[in-house]
This record gives C-alpha cells, sequence and structure tokens, in this order.
C-alpha cells in the first residue's frame, strides 16, 4: 500500500466511507441514531485530525498516523490456534473477542447466565434494542470537541452492548479481546462499547489490546460506562500492542448517587497510545478511584488524559498514575480535576510519579485544578526522577546484582498499581509480562 | 583476612583516606574510632564499593583476592556485609523479599541451589530470636516507616540471616537507646565465630561496653595514627581526642 501523498488524504477515505454506508442505508437516514452520527460526522471534518497546536494535543503528534494507509473493513479469519500466542493463562469467565473491530461469537465464550448479564454486539444492537441505543449512545462521550470520539461515533460499527440488571453482583468478569489482525494490511478499526450496569448491581470488565502481525494499526475505540445509584464497576484496560499500532482510546462514565468506579490503565507496548478517562460524577456520594501504569521502550508514546468532573456534592475521587520510560521514550500525563458550583465537600486527589530511566526519555506532566466550589479538598503532586542510587546500592550491598536490583525496585514502583487489579489472571498476567520487560 | 595497605580514597576532589594501614585476622574484632571527619564512616564505604569514592592509590586484600575490583554484589557475595549508618528506605520491597532475593543471589554466586520457601522460613524464624525482631516488621516495605532503632536491629537482622566472614558496622550504635543497643550487640556477639571478623566503626566508647574489641584503632586525617587494646577505648572516652591530634600533629 502507498503512503498518503498528503494528510488529508486519510480524513478523505474516513469521510467517504461514510457516505458509502449512507448510502447503502434502507429507511434509517432519518432515524435519531443516524442523525447523531452525521452531526459527528460533521464534526469530524470540521475539526480534523488535532495538530500539536491544539492544547490538548500540545506533546502528542498524530501525524505518524497518516504516513500509512490503512483499510477501514478488514474482515479476516482466525482459528484458536492463531489466538493461542495472545491468550491470558488461567483466564475464567465471559472473553468475548473482536477482530478488526468486528466481534467474533465462535471464538467467544459467554461464562454469565442472562439474568445476570446482557451481552449483545453492538452491531446487533443498533437494530434490536434501538430504544436502549438511542439513550445511551453518544450521550456521554463528546464528540463537539474531541475529533476521534466524533470520528468514532460517526463510523462505529461493532464492539459490545453490556447491561446488567438490577441488584444483580456479575460473578465471572467480562474480558472484551479487542485483536488487530495486520498480518496482510495496515487495518484500523473503530469499537465501541457500552457498559450499563443496574442500580446495585457489580461489574468487573477488562479491554485487553493486542495485535497480530507486523502491519500497522489504528484502534480508535469509544467506551461509555453508566453506572446507575449504588452499582460498583471495576474497569481494567491493558494495552500491548505492537511497535506500529497507534491506539486512541476514550472511555466515558457517568456515575450516579452512591456508585464506585474503580479504574486501572496499563499501557505496555505501542507506537503511539493516548488514554483518555473522562469520568463524570453525577451523583452525590460517588467514588471513583483511577489507577494508570505505563512503561514505554524505544521510540514509543504514551498519553494518559484524565478528566474528573465533580458535578454534585460529597463525592470522593483519588488518582495514581505511574510511568517507567527507558531509551526515547515520551510520556504526557494530563490530569484534569473539575469542580462546579454544587459540588460542596468534595474530595479529589491526584498524583502522578514517574521514574525516567534514559536521558533519551521523556515526561511532560500537567495537574490542572479548576474548583468552582468553596468547600472542597483536592491535592495534586507529580514526581519524575531517576531510579534511586541509594536503594540501588543497599541492595546490590546485600549480594543482588544490579540488574535485579534495578528489576525488583521498579517491580515494586509498579505494585501500587497492579496490586489493584482484581481479576487475578490479567494481574498476575500483566505481572509477569511487566517483569519481562522491565528485564529487558 | 583484610589487608589494607597505604589507602587513598576522595570523594570529588577531596581525598579523606590518606595512606591507611590496617590488618584483620578472622576471629578478631577491631573497633575503628575517631573524632568527625576522620574518614571512618569513608573506610566502612570504601569497602562495600560506595561508587561516590574514588580510591587514588593503596590496595585492600581480602581473602587473598583484590577487594578493589570486586564489584559491590561480588563483595557481598564474597562474604562482606556493611550494617549501614542511614539504611536506606525501599518501599513496595519487604524484608523477607528482599533478604531472600539476597540470600539466593548469594547463594547462586557460591554454586548453592536457592533456599525454597519452607527453608528459608525456618531460616528466617531462627534469626528473628537473635535479634528479638518481630514478623509484622519484616512483611512491611523494607525500613519503610521504621523507627531510628527498628532500621538498625533490621540491619543486624540481615546480618544474622546472610552470615558474613566480614562484617562492618558504620555507627551502628548513632541514634539508638540503652536497649536497642544491647539488643543489637547481643546480636553481633552472638555471630562471633573463629571464622568471622567484624570491624565496628563508631564515634563513642559506650558500644564497646557491649561489642568488646580485640583492638581500637583511632582513625585520624585519614589515617591510622594510634592502635592499641580495648583499654586505648576507655581512655579516648576519658581524655577526649585531642592529645591525639597533638600527637599526629
Amino acid at each position: 500500500m502507498t503512503p498518503y501523498a498528503s494528510y488529508n488524504d486519510f480524513k478523505e477515505q474516513l469521510l467517504a466511507s461514510f457516505r458509502d454506508n449512507e448510502e447503502r442505508m434502507n429507511g434509517e437516514r432519518k432515524a435519531p441514531l443516524h442523525q447523531i452520527r452525521r452531526a459527528a460526522l460533521r464534526q469530524f471534518d470540521q475539526l480534523g485530525f488535532p495538530t500539536i497546536r491544539h492544547e490538548e494535543w500540545k506533546y502528542s503528534n498524530v501525524s505518524g498516523l497518516m504516513k500509512q494507509a490503512f483499510e477501514l473493513d478488514g474482515t479476516t479469519t482466525l482459528t484458536p490456534g492463531d489466538l493461542a500466542p495472545l491468550e491470558i493463562p488461567n483466564l475464567d469467565g465471559t472473553i468475548l473477542y473482536f477482530v478488526n473491530g468486528r466481534y467474533h461469537p465462535e471464538l467467544s465464550r459467554i461464562a454469565s447466565p442472562a439474568s445476570q448479564l446482557q451481552i449483545t454486539s453492538f452491531a446487533s444492537a443498533l437494530k434490536s434494542e434501538p430504544d436502549l441505543i438511542d439513550r445511551h449512545f453518544a450521550q456521554y462521550a463528546n464528540y463537539q470537541e474531541n475529533s476521534f470520539t466524533a470520528l468514532n461515533t460517526a463510523l462505529a460499527s461493532d464492539g459490545v452492548v453490556v447491561r446488567v440488571p438490577d441488584n444483580t453482583t456479575v460473578e465471572q468478569p467480562i474480558i472484551l479481546r479487542f485483536i488487530t489482525d495486520s498480518r496482510t494490511k495496515n487495518i484500523a478499526s473503530q469499537p465501541r462499547n457500552l457498559i450499563v450496569v443496574g442500580r446495585n448491581s457489580e461489574l468487573m470488565l477488562a479491554e485487553s489490546y493486542r495485535t497480530l502481525g507486523e502491519g500497522a494499526s489504528f484502534v480508535n475505540v469509544v467506551t461509555e460506562i453508566v453506572l446507575d445509584h449504588d452499582a460498583r464497576m471495576q474497569y481494567y484496560k491493558v494495552q500491548d500492542e505492537t511497535e506500529k499500532a497507534y491506539h486512541i482510546g476514550t472511555t466515558q462514565v457517568n456515575q450516579k448517587d452512591n456508585s464506585h468506579f474503580y479504574s486501572a490503565t496499563v499501557t505496555l507496548n505501542g507506537s503511539f497510545v493516548r488514554n483518555n478517562l473522562n469520568i463524570r460524577l453525577d451523583g452525590q456520594y460517588t467514588e471513583a478511584f483511577m489507577y494508570g501504569l505505563y512503561m514505554p521502550n524505544g521510540r514509543q508514546h504514551v498519553d494518559n488524559h484524565t478528566l474528573v468532573d465533580h458535578a454534585m456534592p460529597n463525592s470522593y475521587s483519588n488518582e495514581l498514575y505511574k510511568g517507567i520510560l527507558d531509551d526515547n521514550s515520551t510520556g504526557v500525563f494530563n490530569g484534569k480535576i473539575f469542580v462546579r458550583p454544587d459540588a460542596q465537600k468534595t474530595n479529589a486527589y491526584q498524583s502522578c510519579k514517574n521514574v525516567v530511566l534514559s536521558p533519551g526519555a521523556t515526561m511532560n506532566t500537567k495537574p490542572q485544578l479548576e474548583i468552582y466550589a468553596d468547600d472542597v479538598k483536592c491535592s495534586h503532586g507529580t514526581t519524575t526522577g531517576q531510579l534511586n542510587d541509594e536503594a540501588l546500592f543497599y541492595m546490590r550491598s546485600r549480594g543482588i546484582p544490579k540488574d535485579e536490583a534495578r528489576t525488583l525496585l521498579l517491580y515494586a514502583f509498579s505494585q501500587d498499581v497492579l496490586s489493584q487489579i482484581k481479576i487475578q489472571p490479567i494481574r498476575e498476567y500483566l505481572e509477569r509480562v511487566v517483569t519481562a520487560k522491565l528485564g529487558k | 583476612m583484610l589487608s589494607i595497605s597505604n589507602l587513598h580514597a576522595s570523594i570529588g576532589n577531596k581525598e579523606i583516606l590518606r595512606g591507611l594501614d590496617l590488618e584483620v585476622n578472622a576471629g578478631e574484632i577491631h573497633a575503628i574510632m575517631g573524632p568527625n571527619g576522620a574518614g571512618k564512616s569513608t573506610l566502612a564505604s570504601v569497602l562495600a564499593g560506595r561508587e561516590d569514592y574514588e580510591v587514588t592509590d593503596g590496595s585492600v586484600r581480602y581473602d587473598g583476592k583484590d577487594l578493589l575490583d570486586m564489584a559491590i554484589e561480588e563483595r557481598a557475595a564474597e562474604g562482606i556485609f556493611l550494617a549501614f549508618q542511614y539504611p536506606v528506605e525501599i518501599p513496595g520491597v519487604s524484608t523477607t523479599n528482599f533478604l531472600k532475593t539476597a540470600l539466593n543471589e548469594i547463594r547462586k554466586y557460591r554454586g548453592q541451589e536457592p533456599l525454597d520457601a519452607v527453608q528459608f522460613l525456618k531460616l528466617m524464624k531462627e534469626k528473628m530470636k537473635l535479634v528479638n525482631i518481630d514478623q509484622s516488621l519484616l512483611s512491611r516495605s523494607l525500613n519503610e516507616g521504621f523507627s531510628g532503632g527498628e532500621k538498625k536491629r533490621n540491619e543486624i537482622f540481615q546480618m544474622a540471616m546472610l552470615e558474613p566472614k566480614l562484617a562492618i558496622l558504620d555507627e551502628t550504635d548513632s541514634g539508638l537507646d540503652i536497649d536497642a543497643l544491647r539488643i543489637v550487640a547481643d546480636g553481633v556477639n552472638q555471630l562471633r565465630s573463629p571464622d568471622r571478623a567484624t570491624i565496628v566503626v563508631t564515634h563513642y566508647q559506650r558500644l564497646l561496653d557491649y561489642i568488646v574489641p580485640d583492638f581500637v584503632h583511632v582513625l585520624y586525617k585519614g589515617r591510622i595514627v594510634k592502635s592499641g587494646p580495648k583499654e586505648l577505648a576507655l581512655e579516648l572516652e576519658e581524655k577526649g581526642y585531642d592529645w591525639i591530634k597533638a600527637e599526629a600533629n
């Protein structure tokens, strides 16, 4: 495939793909859903891909994305044998596979009874559950200002819709596995997920992103999560893609009264990764915990943007992101805490800690606090430094070789985040991969 | 066991050790005393291999080998142990996990099989009694939030676990009350054996009431200016260092 001649070619390809879909429609063109999609497409067309002149993209240059051509609808077939090297050992529960953005039921299994958990592919839900889609789709994730969210909103054709009824504890975790098969082509996909957890219900869900093959991949995912009153959710996002992977993801959470959201975002590998985690605390007595770990090396770039929007009183948010940066990698942390005038008695805490292992690596951190209420407790802090020489000397003086000591210190550094992950096989898998990556 | 000859060492451009000689044989306890800034801690650091110090002249032989040629971890594996004046806090690594890693790395170096969890625990229980240290302390992050006394006791516990041939205690008595001092000294005394040697670096004579040295050396301006039997420590306690300085100058 030939690279794009100019910045606009990829955009044109995406716009054209929308028009092609539209032409094939039969009576759906007037539906509310399609009106939203058209509006989103217009936004994408107007906004275009962001440049580093955009404040939210100052340190994250997406122009590399335009340097190769992508196939937008790369259907492919994978056998269990193809997936074997990507397997997470001992994983139990509902495991759903999405290949190049398409749901593959033949590779997937659903472990919980329908009384506990209703799972539909996004493609089917568009047809079978228009009411649910109309009520929630694009109601939370902002496509007015974020062009990637606009693009996804316009073009998303598959992903998953998960619903947990009221008063239900889903015992088995859900693992969404997004596999890009770039063995023969460069693949772009736009998965879209909607997770609705009912009153007083509980869910554990993980998103995992992997790539097969040597081609380039571009995943532009949007997950909208709705937590009703007293709902509790554990949410993990794990990326381990290739050196030619572009990943841009937005997770948009909306929390009602007394709901609790615990998240961990772990970025292991990828060429360019941007994670947006936006939480709107739209109820009283809500709690949100955000943990993050990123460990880029080579020329990898990882950008975590988080936003906690305290809209109502008496809520609590706590955030800890940690980074280990090696070689010529770059990292970005931008954490915004927004406390609206009504959100009295807010407690919001934020911390970002980084270890830079090489003189070529760079970390950019930017905490942003916007507080419009007067009775709040907020704190933030960022540190970026090198591995503690005194600690290394101490460990070596006890007989631990330098490399081992370094690995042990960094592993301990990562544990603050990894120990938060409650799906044991995923935590164990991450601990192994992190140790292996640190030992390199 | 240890033979230091004409040792010169500096940090930055500042020479701290200026021709130090010392012979330590197996079974002996040597006390190194001296006024502030004499180079006591520098000697301990150079022996352990701290990279901030540059050795500019002289030699250190340990068990017939060139100590200055060995990496920090190699020295530890060869049986040298430094009890730190200021033990380092290591968040996220428990004392137990730390020691298990250290012990098994040392065993690997010596061509021994690693200890499994059961063997390690048994050894740990045995050594815990020696320094009267609590299990709960050992499962916490190494030295993090420990009191001064707990940190020093933890150093001696590590020493008991690693069973060094040559232990160097760098101002282990600083910041200890009399009870903690006694516990630390008991730990050291129980490790006394004809195969092992100890160098006790201290500013005060107090510790030497509990760890009785065979030799006392006075370090001043980077050299050992006076050596004597244990009574020398008492004399220093009584008369201070001025007469030594006068003699040396």
